[in-house]
């Protein structure tokens, strides 16, 4: 990490795009104009967490290279979507850039055609860095990002894969080894659990809607696909029925009491203290698990894929991108600042921080970046492979909420007993015509 | 009780009772220099509270969903709410979620007024630190009683484990979700019905007291037959605004279970301000809208009947 980071001189001098003067040695914005738009002011509207609040923190140094104001907002994240929608539809929007969370609003936002087309600014040499090349992002951040007539109309910022947490004091104690399928999962978990001494195999989110992130894990790996050829959605199926039948094994059976209301907090919560032996969430929990303030479990967790299943491994990919408002009458300005937010830079600082993951190859192949990374050096790893095996962790619709809230919601009830085939189903009764109103409006 | 006589065509009065009696008539003729007073206010109602009640009785009648222009529906979408199941489940939860929300409060909050009432040292002391969960924020108090809630790591569990109880699930099943979070909503509000309450008896005049204790009245007894009526009004006030409070209850809800597990805690709230504001469904959330305005007015329009027989006469008792 030493020599990655971070002096505003040689920020300044490499800079944005790239940030590769210094992270490379070599000249990068040779034709780019940066100070094109300087006095102009741009509005972002960003969410808040770690990738949102890190634009924000150095935007300073965006303005010092082009000399463009940034007045940045960042508003938690289900607020953040709620005024975007609210906003874009009104057809004149306060902001000049809009981070999005592609997972939710992917579908919802090229149906609108509220973001303007930025493939003819990455083909503009007086606009774009040399080394920000569509190719350097990653097949899973071109699938989000671009249209189905191959246009960008966002660049992808960071991904969140889903990995498995372990903890290896727990598993030594029982002498179990880390599992590479999810049956010996089951098995490993079984023998972990432990409630008399208040430890369980396994913890997850089993609440409503925040389950669907972990649940898919399981529906991709037991071969499920979303929607079929026609865009029929197609999770009452039998990779689905089987899938929900190893979420249920697992946490009905060595998931901690009251699971079904667990979200990612409670969950965190019991790896954190080493009331549990396995969890699988995002990447960006590692800080918090690896800070003594706030973990008993420093230098104690394990971090690995997600576990195979019968059809396959996959990790369930989530990611946010960072596009202009069709309505933007600062489209070129707010274009240098998006170039800038996915720059190496920032894609380093992202990366090393462990706040989340950058699309762009070049930064994640990058030995210095990897070198200066501040997790311990399986997280990385389970970053990297992970990478080389994530599929989308939802399916790409409009109604993307109804549909985590509805699947979800019978997902939760089978942590309670009943049968998944028949919660199933019925869940996919009441979503079937929401989708159909969707596509049809 | 007698009444003050007076002259022909003059509205009546009673002391100590506001009645509908003496407001004024509103087909009576006003001189034109009348309407330039109100104007303003009619107009800060017409923009506030009609327009936005007409203009959602408009959106209900409408499929409309943000990004996408309206096209009138009549009544499907009122005509769709008895077969939406989360809906229907969502007034239950509502209905049980309010009454638990005002019964618990009223009940402890009258014990704490009486408590307080009494003469004891540190008095005022220990009154200003009952208040203090009013004063705190929701949203934090959610997080924090979250944790609590936790049925590994929670303090709760921890509490009933020293007194050998069994854990609990708390808010983290569907058959104990509900009284969890009234738990919280009763540690936050009991406060109000006691400072309410609290000057109710403050109002008692001595002299019942002191008959009662001359005719050998146990301390049950005063409480029951004396404190009891003639606090009677307050705590409809109290009651009032714990209902309405309850029923709109919001902020906890989410904070705490997001409406679940599943959606065992989803009130018409919660489902509301998904269906408006996460489906982006506005149509559909106004028709919601309606259904819930109505439950509220006929919440309070049944408080307000049983209002009606305890109001003071001017003697102070109830009538």
């Amino acid at each position: 990490m030493n020599n990655i980071l971070i002096s505003r001189r040689t920020v300044l001098a490499g800079s944005a795009a790239a940030g590769a003067l210094g992270l490379t040695g070599l000249p990068a914005y040779a034709d780019v104009n940066w100070t094109k738009y300087a006095g102009t002011t741009l509005e972002a509207n960003l969410i808040k967490g770690p990738r949102g609040e890190l634009l924000q923190k150095y935007a300073s140094e965006f303005t010092d290279l082009t000399g463009i104001k940034v007045e940045s907002e960042v508003i938690p994240e289900q607020q953040q979507r709620q005024k975007a929608v609210i906003e874009l539809t009104s057809g004149k929007p306060s902001f000049d850039v809009i981070h999005l969370s592609y997972h939710v609003q992917k579908r919802q936002f090229e149906k609108a055609g509220w973001l303007a087309d930025l493939t003819g600014f990455m083909k503009d040499p007086n606009l774009t860095a040399p080394d920000l090349r569509v190719d350097d992002f990653s097949a899973g951040g071109l699938q989000f990002a671009k249209n189905d007539n191959g246009e960008m109309h966002s660049l992808p910022w960071s991904v969140d894969y889903f990995i498995l947490y372990w903890n290896k004091e727990l598993f030594a104690k029982k002498g179990v080894s880390l599992p590479k399928t999810f049956d010996e999962m089951a098995i490993a978990a079984e023998k972990l659990n432990d409630p008399a001494n208040g430890i369980y195999g396994f913890t997850g989110r089993g609440l409503r809607n925040a389950n669907m992130t972990l649940w898919t894990n399981f529906f991709l790996n037991y071969g499920g696909e979303f929607l079929d050829a026609k865009g029929n959605i197609l999770t009452d199926g039998p990779e689905a029925i089987e899938a929900t039948k190893m979420y249920d094994r697992l946490l009905i059976k060595t998931g901690p009491p009251g699971v079904a209301g667990f979200n990612w907090m409670e969950s965190m919560a019991s790896l954190t203290q080493g009331r549990a032996a396995m969890w699988i969430d995002g990447v960006g929990w590692a800080p918090p698990i690896e800070d003594p303030k706030a973990s008993r479990v420093v230098g104690k967790i394990g971090y690995a894929l997600v576990p195979a299943g019968p059809k396959g491994q996959y990790s369930a990919a989530y990611g946010d991108g960072i596009g202009i408002p069709q309505a933007s009458t600062k489209k070129e300005a707010a274009y240098l600042y998006c170039q800038w937010a996915v720059s190496k830079t920032m894609g380093a600082r992202l990366l090393q921080s462990g706040g989340g993951v950058p699309f762009r190859n070049s930064i994640l192949d990058d030995q210095t970046v990897r070198a200066g990374v501040k997790m311990p050096p399986e997280w990385l790893d389970s970053v990297i492979g992970s990478a080389k095996i994530s599929k989308l962790g939802l399916p790409v619709i409009v109604p993307v909420a109804e549909f985590r809230d509805i699947i979800g919601a019978a997902v939760t009830t089978t942590l309670s007993g009943a049968d998944p085939a028949t919660e199933l189903k019925k869940a996919h009764q009441l979503f079937r015509p929401i989708l159909e109103r969707s596509e049809k409006s | 009780m007698s009444e003050v006589e007076l002259a022909p065509g003059a509205a009546k009065t009673v002391p100590g009772v506001s009645t509908s009696r003496s407001m004024p008539d509103p087909r009576a003729w006003r001189p034109p220099s009348y309407w330039p007073f109100i104007a303003p206010a009619m107009i800060v109602v017409l923009a506030v509270i009609i327009f936005p009640w007409a203009y959602t009785v408009w959106m209900s009648l409408h499929e409309w969903k943000v990004g996408a222009p309206p096209t009138f529906v009549g009544l499907a979408n009122y005509i769709r709410l008895p077969s939406d199941a989360r809906f229907v489940e969502s007034i239950g939860h509502t209905l049980v979620y309010t009454a638990l929300s005002v019964a618990l409060p009223l009940l402890l909050g009258t014990l704490a007024a009486v408590l307080f009432h009494a003469k004891f040292p540190m008095r005022g002391f220990l009154r200003g630190l009952f208040i203090l969960p009013m004063m705190a924020t929701p949203v934090a108090i959610a997080l924090v009683w979250t944790m609590m809630f936790h049925p590994q790591l929670g303090i709760l569990n921890y509490l009933l484990s020293l007194i050998g109880l069994p854990a609990q699930l708390w808010v983290f099943h569907p058959a104990t979700v509900i009284p969890s979070l009234v738990l919280v909503e009763t540690w936050q509000w009991t406060p109000l019905v006691m400072l309410i309450v609290l000057g109710g008896l403050a109002a008692i005049p001595a002299e019942p007291y002191e008959s009662a204790l001359i005719d050998g009245g146990t301390p049950w007894q005063i409480f029951r037959y004396i404190s009891l009526p003639l606090i009677m009004p307050f705590l409809f006030i109290a009651a009032m605004i714990r209902m309405i409070d309850a029923v709109k209850s919001f902020d906890i809800i989410f904070a705490i279970t997001q409406g679940g597990p599943g959606s065992a805690s989803e009130t018409i709230n919660l489902y509301l301000y998904s269906v408006a504001f996460v489906y982006y469904d506005v149509g559909y959330g106004s028709a919601i809208v309606i259904i819930f305005f109505a439950l509220i007015v006929a919440l309070a329009a049944a408080l307000l009947h049983l209002r009606q027989g305890s109001h003071w006469n001017e003697t102070g008792g109830e009538a």
